[in-house]
């Protein structure tokens, strides 16, 4: 009875009935493993591939000619890169938010898509790694961002910038995430292991799987650890994100010192995450065919996270052009209400484009039916991405485009095809990854599906009913004996 | 590394494998571990397993990042390469928080997970016995140690009572060796009794 005891009646189920036992759940779940490629699995892949491509040769031509091959210029001095790099840095928010937070907070629905999503973070956070590296030009001295004694006359980097603080935060971000997923993972791969035929796959499965036994005490441990590893998690990515505004809020730049920064920028990387995760999974699963372990459920409580972070960026939003009006800077002012929010400047159009799909489109969800509609909710996640995109296209690119000196205005910033193709580069890098993920790893936590099995599949809630009825029952059985 | 001779019981249902376990327990036989699919919350308390101290490593290692972030920057900026960064403070607190920060995640994450691959004896290329392949599957497997005195028809007869749904006796290596899972184990014996 005592394993029943957490679960409450009110709560949906997070399997479906059709999952009724602990075999079934690891042959619904390996079996995409198992199976050879199916031919939509081979055109995305090979999509990916060539994406990646251009991005390959995008990066080269770059290395060969310089940073001038792209149309940074005064004053826009940052472009598509930094855009791109703050996009793909907040849309790695949200695996972790799912393993980490949710998993402090108790939330049992993390176990249907924590995985995918804690490989979706990694792959995105290489794809924003991308960004700053290639932008320093002379990539072979990359490693001069490193703090170390060297013979360049003990040249340190400088720890009070927050250049700097991005280059730990974002290191100490990838470190963890891989940390935490792969650690998640060992069991799994196990349960591969030992279920594989071929040789090459008991080879691969037997090194990636460290020699897994599950035993009882490296249970104990392996939960200890997700727990604790969690924990660091969590206060790590709330300030990934806070460092990333750091790069704009501790400038003087009209626009970008604004102490609104860290939480704004944290609550629509949260946004733009659970909208990837959306894309990816809604995908994932109707061709894996895992509809029964990632549910209507699951689908309607992110795109309340949605609707929820989707607001909160609004208000911000709101806040800001309150601010520029209140505080009464002319800069200040000048940066909101002449390059953003008047539609006749030359990016005015970005702005609204931003309001459009960050703040109205998602309100949508208010409604449940919206909520559980596998259509909207697909052309949302898409929607909140451009949205999103837009956001830092226009923080970035608005705030520098005209600035203090009127004479350097006629250069309107337009990309060029390197920077283009550099992008899509990154779409291949990420979608590559992806792919060959969801065609080798266990796209859902087997062993935290089997966990919650027997406390919130919709096979064994009913009868959690009547164990709870019987032990109430049995109390009052005893109680009116010992009076 | 050492052989020893053990005798395994197979269970379906973790509802049967809890009072298995306490039965087992009190009549006096020695259960070398029990293997799950996925980890039962309880059954640590039920084998009379200590609980892990990998939280207190975890506290070591992230005080430790912390002290090395705070002493690294502080010696850099105030003795070996004092540098003026428009007037502010040598000492300048506040702005090492986030790398601090940073560095405390880092050391506690890397140590504590290093720290659990060590413990668990666990690493890429690290070959053990598995009693039980279904033990990452859907089975749980107990396994009793047997001792010179251990009778093994005894052991087998009681697991049988308390649920066993298979029985089998395995002479198998305890420890771990560097190997692939892609090589036949030499057979050191297998019986099934059940």
């Amino acid at each position: 009875m005592s394993l029943y005891a957490y679960e409450s009646q009110a709560r949906p189920a997070l399997t479906t009935e059709e999952v009724k036992d602990y075999h079934q759940i690891t042959e619904d779940i390996v079996r995409p493993i198992e199976a050879s490629p199916s031919r939509l699995w081979w055109i995305g892949f090979l999509v990916s591939v060539v994406c990646l491509t251009i991005g390959v040769i995008s990066v080269y031509t770059q290395v060969v000619y310089g940073v001038g091959q792209w149309n940074l210029n005064r004053t826009v001095g940052w472009g598509w890169d930094i855009t791109n790099f703050v996009w793909w840095v907040g849309i790695g928010h949200a695996g972790t938010l799912i393993s980490a937070i949710l998993l402090l907070f108790r939330q049992g629905w993390r176990t249907g898509v924590n995985r995918a999503a804690e490989a979706m973070t990694i792959f995105a956070v290489m794809c924003a790694g991308q960004f700053p590296i290639w932008h320093m030009g002379r990539v072979w001295m990359a490693f001069f961002v490193m703090p170390y004694p060297n013979t360049r006359g003990a040249l340190w980097p400088n720890f009070n910038s927050p250049l700097l603080w991005d280059v730990f935060a974002i290191s100490t971000y990838f470190t963890v995430s891989l940390l935490f997923w792969y650690s998640g993972l060992i069991p799994d791969l196990a349960t591969v292991r030992d279920r594989a035929k071929l040789k090459w796959r008991k080879l691969m499965y037997g090194v990636l799987s460290f020699g897994w036994s599950g035993s009882t005490k490296h249970w104990q441990r392996h939960e200890a650890l997700s727990l604790v590893l969690a924990g660091l998690s969590t206060p790590l990515v709330l300030s990934v994100h806070t460092i990333v505004s750091f790069d704009f809020a501790t400038s003087v730049i009209p626009g970008w010192h604004t102490t609104i920064f860290p939480p704004y920028f944290v609550a629509g990387a949260i946004f733009s995450g659970f909208a990837m995760v959306q894309t990816l999974l809604l995908v994932t699963r109707k061709v894996l065919k895992l509809e029964d372990y990632i549910t209507l459920e699951h689908i309607e409580v992110m795109n309340k996270v949605i609707v929820l972070t989707g607001s909160i960026v609004g208000v911000a939003y709101l806040t800001e052009l309150f601010i520029a009006w209140y505080g009464q800077n002319k800069f200040e002012s000048w940066a909101f209400f002449q390059n953003r929010a008047n539609i006749f400047s030359p990016l005015g159009w970005s702005y609204y484009i931003m309001m459009g799909c960050n703040v109205l489109s998602p309100q949508i969800f208010w409604f449940r039916k919206m909520r559980r509609n596998i259509t909207v909710t697909f052309f949302m996640s898409i929607i909140v991405n451009v949205g999103m995109w837009f956001e830092r296209f226009v923080i970035i690119v608005t705030s520098i485009y005209r600035d203090y000196l009127p004479s350097s205005w006629s250069t309107y910033y337009r990309p060029t095809v390197w920077e283009v193709g550099f992008y899509i580069g990154t779409f291949g890098l990420f979608f590559t990854c992806y792919f060959l993920f969801s065609k080798f790893f266990p796209v859902i936590a087997i062993h935290e599906i089997r966990h919650i099995l027997k406390k919130s599949g919709d096979v064994y809630k009913e009868k959690m009913g009547e164990a709870e009825k019987e032990t109430v029952d049995e109390f009052a059985h005893e109680y009116a004996h010992a009076h | 590394m050492s052989v020893k001779k053990f005798v395994v019981g197979i269970f379906t249902d973790e509802q049967v494998l809890f009072p298995a376990v306490k039965r087992v327990r009190s009549a006096g036989y020695k259960i070398h571990d029990v293997y799950t699919p996925m980890p039962i919350h309880g059954l640590d308390d039920a084998l009379g397993l200590r609980q892990t101290s990998l939280h207190t490593a975890g506290f070591i290692y992230g005080i430790t990042g912390t002290t090395t972030a705070l002493s690294c920057i502080g010696w850099i900026f105030n003795s070996d390469w004092p540098q003026n960064f428009g007037g502010k403070s040598h000492f300048d607190l506040p702005a090492w928080i986030p790398i601090t920060f940073e560095l405390t995640v880092l050391f506690s994450a890397v140590g504590m997970v290093l720290t659990f691959c060590y413990l668990c004896q666990i690493a890429p290329f690290v070959r053990k016995h598995h009693f039980n392949l279904r033990a990452t599957d859907d089975q749980f497997t107990m396994v009793i140690e047997c001792t010179e005195k251990s009778n093994e028809a005894e052991i087998a007869a009681f697991l049988g009572s308390v649920g066993a749904v298979g029985i089998n006796t395995q002479i198998a290596e305890t420890g771990w060796w560097l190997g692939r899972y892609d090589t036949e184990l030499p057979p050191l014996g297998q019986k099934e009794l059940v």
